[in-house]
């Protein structure tokens, strides 16, 4: 196993902090560990009492909340308060719209089962690879978090099938990742196409070969759905919007100026409603709107790729001139220049920010319930409404187990893009 | 070299023809795509002429002198009021929000940021936690969870509200506390806030003479307090007891009296404030971490206690940096404050929600709500700006 730690300095390593035991007279090992990090003198003591009891009063009232939680039901009897997202899995993972008869969840199965090989198949090592593998603390940091979520989301399920399947998950995962290493070059030059293929054969899976069913989407897979279409449309409409807004073309400049502006002025709630109330006013009469979740769609990706021009006007800013003009030294058209040269460079720059946006863009699908969808924060609305659960104080478990996924979800997100950014060498190249 | 061919020459002599020339090729590719966005522009500015002019719905902006036709909870006859009015009184809710919010953010998020970097464990242990939990979930599933879980789930319902002193009110219906009632006292309220102000002011500035002349710290803001508190006090006892509290106390099923937070603004305020405080918090872990390490030892070498190194070292130079990521975060903030809208706060974007379901047309009122945000936008970018210019390092 490889010593090298291919991790960037995360954040909890600190630089005001000695790491290496310092050569005092103090003891080494554990007990100089701790005493030069939490007794150090008076005031550092009591800080780490304050704060020592601070969390270690958040960690009780924490595991208290998830372990010993029952509630008094009106009939008289105890149940444990979790029950309601055991009973309400479904709708929490599907929404109450999604027909598990009509397309079926042999098909939603189908298209996690391609995710999985997609995934595999990205991460899988080139032939030509000669960078150091991940150092297993790394790995685990990757996995760690969705499979607890996972395994969290599977003690909520009454029968094993759902568990059989998700172990399952890891065949293909295995198998994408071997295939890189075997097929010929010819093909693994079109490996974008492969994987963007995959994905959409994964989408139109699970949708039943018809896209208008996203509308009959609910819960995690809605949210999951709008974030990920969102994220996917608005990058290349953000990187055209940027590259106007840097052209040399007088006309087009202000066209974007304009746009970007307007729609970073006004909250994202409005455009919603936009969307909603005032979208058809754009059309004939005649026109027959698309289904809301569409309009929801089209909304987010026009407020994002607003952010996701800034942040690439950024990395364009941070391309230095001479790499233009060595294009035109060789001779490129400044389509090629832009395309090879400052693009690659500009979108290694940004990555940090975009997956900033990305995650922001995430946690921004909860506004969906803003207009009366059912996506994974919406859906609790009508489950705590219904009358099994009404006025019973149910909200804290529904909302921290949304509040849950979502981390894993954003976290995971945050240390992927760290591990994109150390492979591309941000920041040391 | 016995051949003497002529050598051709690199560039024919003639032009090329002018559909060939880069400089024609890009005006007219600029001007046929800005063909098209016009074009696409104004189909779409007919139809809405045409559309609204079908619904019956005005296409001008004299529907905002007419009624609001919409009651607003904790807002007597905004119903009677002109939509314009009722625009106004949600624009002074939002401020309420960002006017405690943007503070509340910064101080926590220094503080936190300050902790991550600390050498105690226990405190940097906490400060990761917060971040991590905070800024990895959505805005409004914390606003949520402070509404539906902690403000509703666990203050006693108005019924049996504890009354602590008979001075405030813990209850759903809202927190009431002891608060001044300038309508009592009048004038006279006026009168020794403006006095205790005039003193506060002046006692900075003599402090900061008596710094100038003996190199005693000036303490300024401290003393500054104190002279207010004191020219209060005074000027209370002599008007015998003008300013007295006005206690809260439970008025049928409502919170009367005193200062009241109704609980949907104190979950949305204390919600946003802690979730913008995370972001702000790691800008503030940034920012510290881009100062050269030879300032911390340097102030060490000249034996600065820590809060002294913060506060006359570090962060100092450390605002430098944070300014335009802060000023984001603040806008964030304030567009944020529309997530109101699910807990049932009214500001600015409620009113806007209420308007069109009240036959207000939509293309008009987002028109006006645009120009309420672009104030705020405005206003924040203003302020960085000066604190920019004024921080600006003063190179020759």
């Amino acid at each position: 196993m490889s010593t090298i730690k291919t991790q960037t300095p995360g954040p909890e390593d600190n630089p005001v902090a000695p790491d290496a035991p310092m050569p005092t007279g103090l003891d080494h090992g554990l007990r100089g560990l701790i005493r030069e990090n939490l007794f150090k003198d008076t005031k550092n003591s009591i800080l780490t009492i304050v704060f020592g009891v601070i969390l270690g009063y958040v960690l009780y009232r924490a595991s208290i909340f998830v372990f010993f939680n029952e509630k008094v039901t009106p009939d008289g009897g105890v149940r444990n308060s979790w029950d309601i997202i055991s009973s309400q899995l479904i709708r929490y993972m599907v929404g109450t719209q999604f027909d598990g008869t009509d397309i079926g969840y042999p098909m939603l199965w189908g298209a996690i089962y391609t995710i999985a090989f997609t995934l595999g198949f990205a991460s899988g090592r080139l032939p030509g690879d000669t960078s150091p593998p991940m150092t297993t603390r790394t790995k685990l940091g990757i996995i760690a978090p969705p499979v607890l979520a996972m395994a969290v989301i599977l003690s909520f399920t009454e029968t094993i099938t759902p568990t059989l399947l998700v172990i399952g998950l890891a065949v293909p995962f295995f198998v994408g990742q071997r295939i890189p290493a075997i097929l010929p070059e010819s093909v693994l030059h079109r490996r974008t196409l492969i994987l963007t293929g995959l994905v959409l054969l994964a989408f139109l899976l699970e949708t039943g070969f018809n896209p208008g069913n996203v509308d009959n989407f609910g819960g995690l897979l809605l949210t999951v759905n709008v974030a990920f279409i969102s994220i996917a449309a608005c990058f290349p409409l953000g990187v055209i919007l940027a590259l106007t807004r840097r052209s040399s073309f007088p006309l087009l400049r202000p066209v974007a100026v304009l746009y970007i502006e307007l729609i970073r002025g006004v909250p994202l709630i409005t455009l919603l409603f936009m969307g909603e109330f005032a979208l058809r006013f754009f059309f004939p009469s005649t026109f027959e709107p698309p289904a809301s979740v569409i309009r929801a769609i089209i909304m987010f990706t026009l407020f994002s790729a607003a952010y996701v021009a800034e942040i690439v006007r950024g990395g364009l800013q941070s391309v230095p001139g001479g790499q233009t003009e060595a294009g035109q030294a060789v001779g490129l058209s400044p389509v090629t220049i832009t395309r090879k040269i400052v693009l690659p460079q500009a979108l290694r720059n940004s990555i940090p920010a975009l997956v900033g946006q990305f995650i922001a863009l995430l946690k921004d699908t909860t506004l969906l319930i803003i207009i009366s969808q059912f996506d994974l924060l919406g859906v609790s609305d009508p489950i705590l409404a219904s009358p099994e659960f009404q006025n019973q104080g149910y909200a804290p478990e529904v909302y921290a187990f949304v509040a849950f996924i979502f981390w894993v979800m954003c976290f995971s997100m945050s240390r992927a893009s760290q591990r994109l950014e150390t492979k591309l060498g941000v920041g040391t190249r | 070299m016995s051949t003497t061919a002529p050598i051709p020459p690199l560039r024919s002599q003639e032009n090329p023809p002018f559909y060939r020339d880069v400089r024609v090729i890009r005006w007219i590719g600029q001007i046929a795509v800005l063909a098209v966005v016009v074009a696409v522009a104004a189909y779409l500015y007919n139809n809405i002429r045409t559309n609204l002019q079908a619904a019956g719905l005005p296409t001008g902006f004299e529907f905002l002198d007419g009624k609001f036709g919409s009651a607003i909870p904790g807002l007597d006859d905004a119903a009677d009021e002109s939509v314009l009015g009722a625009f106004w009184l949600g624009y002074l809710n939002t401020v309420r929000v960002i006017l405690v919010g943007i503070p509340g953010c910064t101080i926590i998020g220094i503080l936190i940021g300050i902790a991550r970097l600390s050498n105690n464990v226990a405190v940097r242990t906490f400060g990761t936690l917060y971040v991590e939990t905070f800024r990895n979930v959505p805005a409004l599933v914390w606003i949520f969870i402070a509404h539906f879980g902690i403000t509703l789930g666990s203050l006693p319902q108005i019924t049996e509200a504890p009354t602590p002193l008979d001075a405030f009110v813990v209850s759903n219906r809202g927190i009431g506390i002891p608060w001044l009632n300038p309508d009592a006292s009048g004038l006279m309220f006026v009168a020794f806030i403006g006095l205790g102000l005039l003193a506060a002011v002046l006692m900075a500035a003599y402090r900061g003479s008596v710094n100038a002349k003996t190199g005693q710290p000036a303490r300024g803001g401290l003393y500054g307090i104190g002279a207010f508190l004191v020219v209060v006090a005074i000027g209370n006892f002599i008007a015998g007891n003008a300013l007295a509290l006005d206690p809260a106390m439970i008025d049928g099923r409502q919170v009367g009296g005193g200062l009241t937070v109704i609980p949907n603004y104190a979950s949305l305020t204390v919600a946003l404030t802690l979730y913008t405080a995370s972001h702000v918090a790691e800008i503030v872990r940034g920012a510290i971490q881009a100062i050269h390490k030879g300032q911390t030892e340097a102030a060490n070498a000249v034996a600065l206690s820590t809060f002294q190194r913060y506060r006359f070292v570090i962060l100092p130079q450390a605002f430098r940096i944070m300014i335009p990521p802060l000023a984001n975060q603040y806008l964030n903030i304030t567009k944020n404050s529309s997530l109101a809208v699910a807990v049932g706060y009214i500001e600015i974007t409620a009113i806007f929600g209420r308007a069109t379901n009240n036959a207000a047309p939509a293309i008009q009122t987002v028109v006006v709500l645009m120009g309420l945000y672009l104030t705020f936008s405005l206003g924040i970018s203003l302020i960085a700006n000066f604190f920019n210019n004024r921080l600006a390092l003063e190179t020759r």
